[in-house]
């Protein structure tokens, strides 16, 4: 295996004109993330701490315990600011391009969640910042959009195809051809090519590293089994990383299922965003990976309910470990992370991403294999998702949804 | 460096059509707006002169491309091309010039049923490709794309950018065959008012290298045709101000035939551009 593969995934495919900007990240994650270099890793952990919240609590989810007869345990990644997991690797990522020297940051973002923490991360350390975003996505996650412009970031809307978090990414990376020698793409999972995903599961993996050690202290043992939900997998390879090595702890994986695993050849959609279940090999956005596409390898139009797992990709990593059988993908429809965002809202208080959502609607179907000991990864929080939510229960009659009467008139 | 070609054989036939003097080699989208418009637009780029013509095979995630070539990639797979069908237009068209096929590496991996890229050059090469452009395909990525086109004949060409140095352009230039795309400025492709200054150094940096440089990105006029020659270029690559004549003959609404003509036309005075460039006194190598 290279080192810029994970078994045969991975790799490099991107323009001649981005390779050298390549290997230039990878020296630099070597010497600054690897080798510490600089004190790189120590001012990190000190900002990820002071800026951040670091460390995030794992908490025992009383009244889903009870619920489901086993001890559910939530790593809560929605406390670190900007209310979600993506500011650990967006800030190790800003802090690093200072360290190399570069004077522009620009990123791509899906549900908004990613680009807000970068605009912190580089309101935080002094860069300017430009952020592409898909229409569809400026539209639908409207707050988002505004915290990054109150940050000082600009934001760029995407015009073309479906306008999500595909294109956008396709766009930072014409961006970047222009500008890389004097701008570094923040990418926001563990997507595109080496070293990104390596780089990003490495800041990310600090959640891993901490529920670990936290779910030790409370329970004297590992947990039997790790929930995460994945989109392009950040949050997930973050939860997982440092669970790997056990054995003994199962790993899941909750892609979106959105409103059918079905594909549509002719229109060219997948309305779904379950690339790691349904998905073939095939090489997008610089990487080596599984990929919803038609059998021409022209990529699809993914689906979800959910704007941030909404991408035909997955990292190369986790496409390896479900091949390796380490991890399991799984997926949750559309309206079952609808019903679970109101279950974990009303039960336990904690209003959740849409995204995190289907990791916790996961756990509603899952039968006796998740073992005794549960952890969920909190990923992020759902105040960007409320009109989102509100509507879309309204339109599905989802039972568990609130009903809104006390404004005059109904909700419009 | 020694000045040796790293492959023989297979590169002859690209390579040959640089022999005569600075080389035009147009790009346009197959089946850009459709199947048979198409057809008469590459036709008439050969009938202005064309040396070689760059096909390109639309891909959903083009993502070295411009505002220009993405809008001529989305009318063209609206129009349903695809790699079967773009094999088939390659089969018909009525040109002597050879065919380059420009396109992304999914493309050319998921094609039939035999892992690889292998079941796709097999095919290019039955069609009448003479090689290969892939733009997001690196020389580290490119061994089993070469090992294919070394098996059927047909030539891999790179790009080199303002940014490949060093140990990169070394690696580049073991796997390179036909002629060198040298891209004249970072960015995606698109027409330019101002030609790129860094061009010149580009070229200089592989200036032994044995294999005809064209030089792309940007290439609008005559006159920066004649530039590029100038400054020792073997050719010159011209897309987007040609996509761009497609473009406004399907906003304006007009005949075929018409746009066909257009592009001719501006296909002659790139090409004289190109000739003029290189029979000026200032342009003679030492």
């Amino acid at each position: 295996m290279s080192d810029t593969q994970f078994g045969r995934y991975g790799g490099q495919y991107v323009p001649e004109a981005l390779m050298p900007a390549l290997e230039e990240l990878e020296d630099a994650y070597e010497r600054y993330v690897l080798g510490n270099e600089d004190g790189f890793l120590d001012e990190f952990r000190e900002r990820i701490r002071d800026f951040g919240g670091r460390p995030t609590p794992l908490g025992r989810a009383d009244r889903l315990s009870d619920r489901y007869g086993r001890e559910v345990y939530l790593k809560r990644e929605d406390l670190l600011h900007g209310g979600a997991h993506k500011l650990n690797n967006a800030l190790g990522q800003v802090l690093l391009a200072k360290y190399m020297g570069k004077e522009r940051i620009i990123a791509e973002t899906g549900a908004g969640q990613h680009g807000t923490a970068t605009a912190m991360a580089a309101a935080h350390l002094g860069m300017p910042c430009e952020i592409y975003m898909g229409r569809t996505d400026v539209n639908r996650q409207r707050p988002n959009v505004f915290r990054m412009r109150i940050n000082g970031a600009e934001v760029n809307p995407v015009d073309i195809g479906r306008g999500t978090l595909k294109e956008a990414i396709s766009e930072t990376m014409r961006d970047w051809s222009r500008t890389v020698e004097d701008s570094h793409y923040v990418i926001g999972s563990v997507v595109g090519p080496s070293p990104f995903p390596r780089m990003v599961r490495d800041f990310q993996a600090i959640i891993s590293e901490e529920a670990r050690e936290q779910i030790r202290e409370r329970t004297g043992g590992l947990p039997d089994s790790v929930v995460a939900c994945a989109g392009g997998g950040s949050n997930t390879m973050g939860m997982f990383h440092e669970f790997v090595p056990d054995a003994d702890v199962s790993l899941y994986a909750v892609e979106a299922g959105g409103s059918s695993l079905e594909v549509d050849e002719d229109t060219g959609v997948a309305p779904n965003s379950a690339s790691l279940s349904t998905g073939a090999e095939g090489v997008l956005h610089g990487a080596r990976t599984r990929l919803l596409q038609d059998s021409d390898g022209q990529i699809m139009e993914s689906h979800s309910v959910s704007a941030g797992l909404d991408y035909a990709g997955v990292g190369p990593e986790l496409a390896y470990l479900v091949d390796e059988g380490r991890v399991t993908p799984v997926n949750v429809d559309d309206d079952a992370a609808l019903e679970a965002f109101h279950r974990l809202s009303t039960q336990e208080g904690i209003i959740p991403a849409l995204e995190t959502a289907h990791a916790f609607a996961y756990l509603e179907g899952a039968a006796a294999e998740l073992g005794e000991v549960v952890i969920v990864n909190v990923s992020g929080r759902g105040d960007k998702d409320l009109e989102t939510v509100i509507e879309e229960t309204e339109t599905r009659g989802i039972e568990a949804a609130p009903e809104m009467s006390v404004f005059d008139g109904g909700l419009r | 460096m020694s000045g040796s070609p790293p492959r023989g054989g297979p590169t002859d036939g690209l390579a040959a059509a640089f022999a005569d003097g600075p080389a035009f080699v147009p790009y346009l989208v197959a089946g850009d707006p459709d199947y048979e418009g198409s057809l008469q637009y590459v036709e008439a780029l050969a009938r202005g002169g064309a040396d070689v013509i760059e096909l390109g095979l639309p891909f959903s995630e083009p993502i070295a491309e411009g505002p220009t070539i993405q809008s001529a990639i989305v009318r063209s797979l609206e129009a349903g091309m695809g790699p079967e069908r773009f094999f088939t237009f390659v089969e018909a068209l009525d040109v002597d010039v050879p065919l380059v096929c420009m396109t992304y590496y999914n493309l050319l991996y998921q094609y039939g049923t035999e892992e690889g890229p292998r079941p796709f050059v097999e095919r290019a090469a039955e069609a009448g490709i003479a090689g290969f452009v892939v733009p997001d395909l690196p020389a580290e990525e490119a061994g089993p794309l070469r090992a294919a086109c070394d098996e059927f004949g047909l030539d891999l060409i790179f790009i080199v950018a303002p940014t490949t140095r060093g140990e990169r352009l070394a690696r580049t230039h073991e796997l390179i065959s036909g002629y060198v795309y040298v891209q004249a400025r970072l960015g995606t492709t698109g027409a330019r008012e101002e030609v790129s200054d860094r061009t010149e150094s580009s070229l200089e940096r592989i200036a032994d290298w044995e294999v005809p440089k064209a030089v792309g990105f940007g290439i609008k006029t005559g006159e920066h045709a004649a530039r590029i020659v100038r400054a020792g270029a073997d050719g010159i690559i011209v897309g987007s101000a040609l996509v761009d004549v497609v473009a406004e003959g399907v906003e304006e609404g007009r005949p075929t035939a018409e746009t066909a003509a257009t592009l001719e036309e501006r296909a002659r005075e790139l090409k004289r551009g190109a000739l003029h460039g290189a029979s000026e006194p200032e342009a003679e190598q030492p």
